[in-house]
């Protein structure tokens, strides 16, 4: 337990460069779902906390405490068990009363705080010659650096391997600075196929540079987020800040920082589209798979020596710049039996030629497919990043209404409309990545006229916003305006609702191939 | 160093061959009889960087003959986890080059590796840039 404590609680240099930014007391009470009011009635309320990464570190420890109340080993041991089962406490549990102990341990590369001194003792005679020098208090050998050193000076773990105190800490900080610790969070002990798991405390008293403490406790505390399924770090750069939840599901989640994300993805918050479906078409979009899909619909290969070729123009007598084959563009065949006639390709109808045109007639259906969705998607996206401009230029027309005679509660209605507007963006941009992967059926045409409704609606609020206001007209404006931002709302709510109920009772097919 | 006196049978490193600050260093090693390799003699460089042992030395094959193995490329590159993510500080070149050596005995079809080409043709110089996938286990 103390040596835990040691490592998060009395580190007075170290521990404290966490609270530099996130000093500001963060509230900790639970937060309603922050999406529009409207939203809210019908749907239960997704409870999640923001911590701040001292909170995280507390609840760390506070978790090793409660599994230790029960379960009596060494703190540090406790984390390590935990780490492996990824911090689910009752797993943990099940496994350390129901199961074999031994197996546990093994499994988690610990050596069992029970059995200790036999089994040190038989690894030891076994391991190392060095160790066996060391119950003779003689001068020994690190098999790392070669020096003959006292043996007061070796020290190692319960696995027995002794390596002398400069070594070890020269490794632990080359673990923890150079190599982050792997992705697994863990360093194994310093000889060649040993895994057993250096503990926290061992880490704490080797190593001496407090960068390189900072650095293994940072590393520590990522590894508690990121395995544990509840907690998701804000993926807005340099936030600090982590979501805790009570269980998981693909929700949006508001952080202290303002940005709002999915807390199932961590992406930006993607209603009506799937995490799935979202990280399909992001990686769509992210690799060359359109570039190959332009030369597979624009291109042709030379059937002899498969260069890609594009017809610039000319006649459809080719003959390959590499290879000399001469070949029919229409059919692809070789050019010979053309003869004279070979405006009226007659060689269209055979099979191979057939098949090659086919796919080509795919690649570019698909193409435009793809194209089509992925326009309408980054448009919107486009217009989202305008987003602060326009609420800076509404900033202006609200000051400048104010100075025709209305109060400033009355001019709120444009920042609402511009709330409003980027959500309906937000949404609109996402509905082109589910509809991307949607199959035709009666209820995706339904879908696609609430699509274009909202659409249609929210292009005229974006209209009413940029026209120029003038005083005579600020009270029918006004009226415009509320009108049109609360017809998007419930237009947007429409089509949320029905693309919900179509997941409930399973309405929607997919397309596999997109 | 217990290498030079007493060198584990096939392992012989080339005095001539050392550079003056020891940061490189060529060890010559013989096939193990009874194997594929049987009689053939191979070059391995060892180049030790300032953080070793702590960072692992960047080994190849180098020279004329490259043996020909599913786990090396024919530019000499090695796929064996302890050069990499297995490394120790505990492992000395005595025992990376019986690691070698065993892992040539091992061996029971003389082949290259089947993305021989593709990986030579875009390989970084040193094999410790590679992230390497380990095939099997050595």
């Amino acid at each position: 337990m103390n040596s835990e404590d040691d490592l998060f609680y009395n580190d007075d240099d170290s521990a404290h460069e966490m609270d530099d930014d996130d000093d500001d007391f963060v509230e900790m009470g639970i937060e309603p779902e922050p999406t529009s009011t409207n939203e809210k009635t019908d749907v239960e309320v997704f409870l999640y906390e923001v911590l701040t990464t001292e909170q995280i570190v507390q609840h760390m420890v506070d978790c090793i405490k409660e599994v230790n109340t029960v379960v009596q080993i060494p703190a540090t041991t406790t984390r390590i068990l935990l780490n492996h089962f990824k911090w689910d406490k009752e797993k943990l549990m099940d496994c350390y009363y129901d199961g074999d102990q031994e197996k546990l341990f093994l499994e988690a590369h610990v050596i069992s705080p029970f059995k200790k001194t036999p089994n040190a003792k038989k690894r030891t005679t076994r391991a190392t010659s060095a160790a066996v020098a060391a119950s003779v208090q003689q001068e020994v050998t690190c098999e790392i650096c070669y020096l003959a050193l006292p043996a007061t000076l070796m020290t190692g773990l319960e696995c027995g391997h002794k390596f002398c105190i400069q070594c070890w800490t020269e490794y632990l900080t080359t673990k923890i600075m150079d190599e982050g610790m792997g992705q697994v969070g863990t360093i194994s002990c310093a000889a060649h196929n040993c895994d057993i798991l250096v503990d926290d405390a061992t880490v704490m008293k080797l190593v001496k540079d407090p960068k390189v403490k900072l650095k293994y406790q940072h590393l520590i505390t990522n590894s508690f987020v990121e395995c544990n399924r509840l907690l998701r770090w804000c993926p807005m750069p340099d936030c600090g800040h982590v979501v805790k939840v009570q269980f998981f599901d693909s929700k949006p989640v508001s952080c202290n920082c303002g940005h709002i994300f999915c807390f199932a993805c961590g992406e930006n918050w993607h209603d009506p589209v799937r995490c799935m479906w979202l990280k399909r078409w992001i990686k769509k979009c992210d690799d060359d798979s359109e570039t190959s899909n332009w030369i597979a619909a624009n291109t042709k290969e030379c059937p002899k020596c498969h260069s890609t070729i594009e017809k610039d123009g000319g006649c459809n007598h080719m003959v390959c710049k590499k290879c000399r084959f001469d070949f029919c563009w229409v059919c692809l065949g070789p050019w010979e039996p053309h003869g004279s006639s070979w405006y009226n390709c007659n060689r269209y109808d055979e099979d191979e030629a057939k098949k090659a045109r086919d796919s080509q007639e795919k690649s570019r259906s698909a193409l435009q497919r793809y194209l089509f969705y992925c326009n309408r998607y980054m448009n919107h996206m486009q217009s989202l990043k305008f987003e602060s401009k326009l609420y800076a230029s509404i900033r202006l027309k609200m000051e400048e209404m104010q100075q025709h005679n209305m109060s400033w509660i009355e001019v709120q209605f444009l920042k609402k409309a511009v709330d409003v507007l980027c959500q309906c963006r937000q949404t609109l941009m996402y509905t082109y990545v589910f509809a991307f992967y949607l199959r035709k059926n009666n209820q995706s045409i339904i879908f696609e006229e609430n699509q274009k409704d909202l659409e249609n609606s929210t292009e005229h609020l974006s209209e009413y916003l940029e026209r120029d206001i003038t005083s005579d007209m600020l009270v029918d404006i006004k009226q415009k305006v509320q009108d049109k931002y609360r017809y998007c709302e419930s237009r947007r709510k429409v089509l949320l609702d029905h693309v919900h109920e179509g997941y409930e009772r399973e309405l929607w097919d997919y397309l596999d191939s997109a | 160093m217990a290498l030079l006196k007493d060198p584990p049978s096939g392992v012989e490193i080339d005095m001539n061959k050392i550079s003056s600050n020891l940061s490189e260093w060529i060890v010559d090693v013989t096939g193990a009889a009874g194997t594929n390799y049987e009689g053939e003699t191979f070059q391995l460089q060892f180049k030790f960087g300032p953080r070793y042992p702590f960072d692992s030395p960047q080994v190849l094959f180098i020279g004329s003959n490259i043996p020909v193995h599913p786990h090396v490329y024919s530019n000499g590159h090695i796929c064996l986890s302890i050069l990499t993510d297995d490394w120790s500080p505990a492992l000395s070149v005595q025992s990376v080059c019986l690691s070698i050596v065993s892992m040539l005995s091992s061996c029971k079809e003389k082949k290259r590796p089947p993305d021989n080409a593709f990986y030579v043709k875009t390989c970084s110089k040193n094999p410790k840039k590679t992230r390497w996938w380990y095939h099997g286990k050595f």
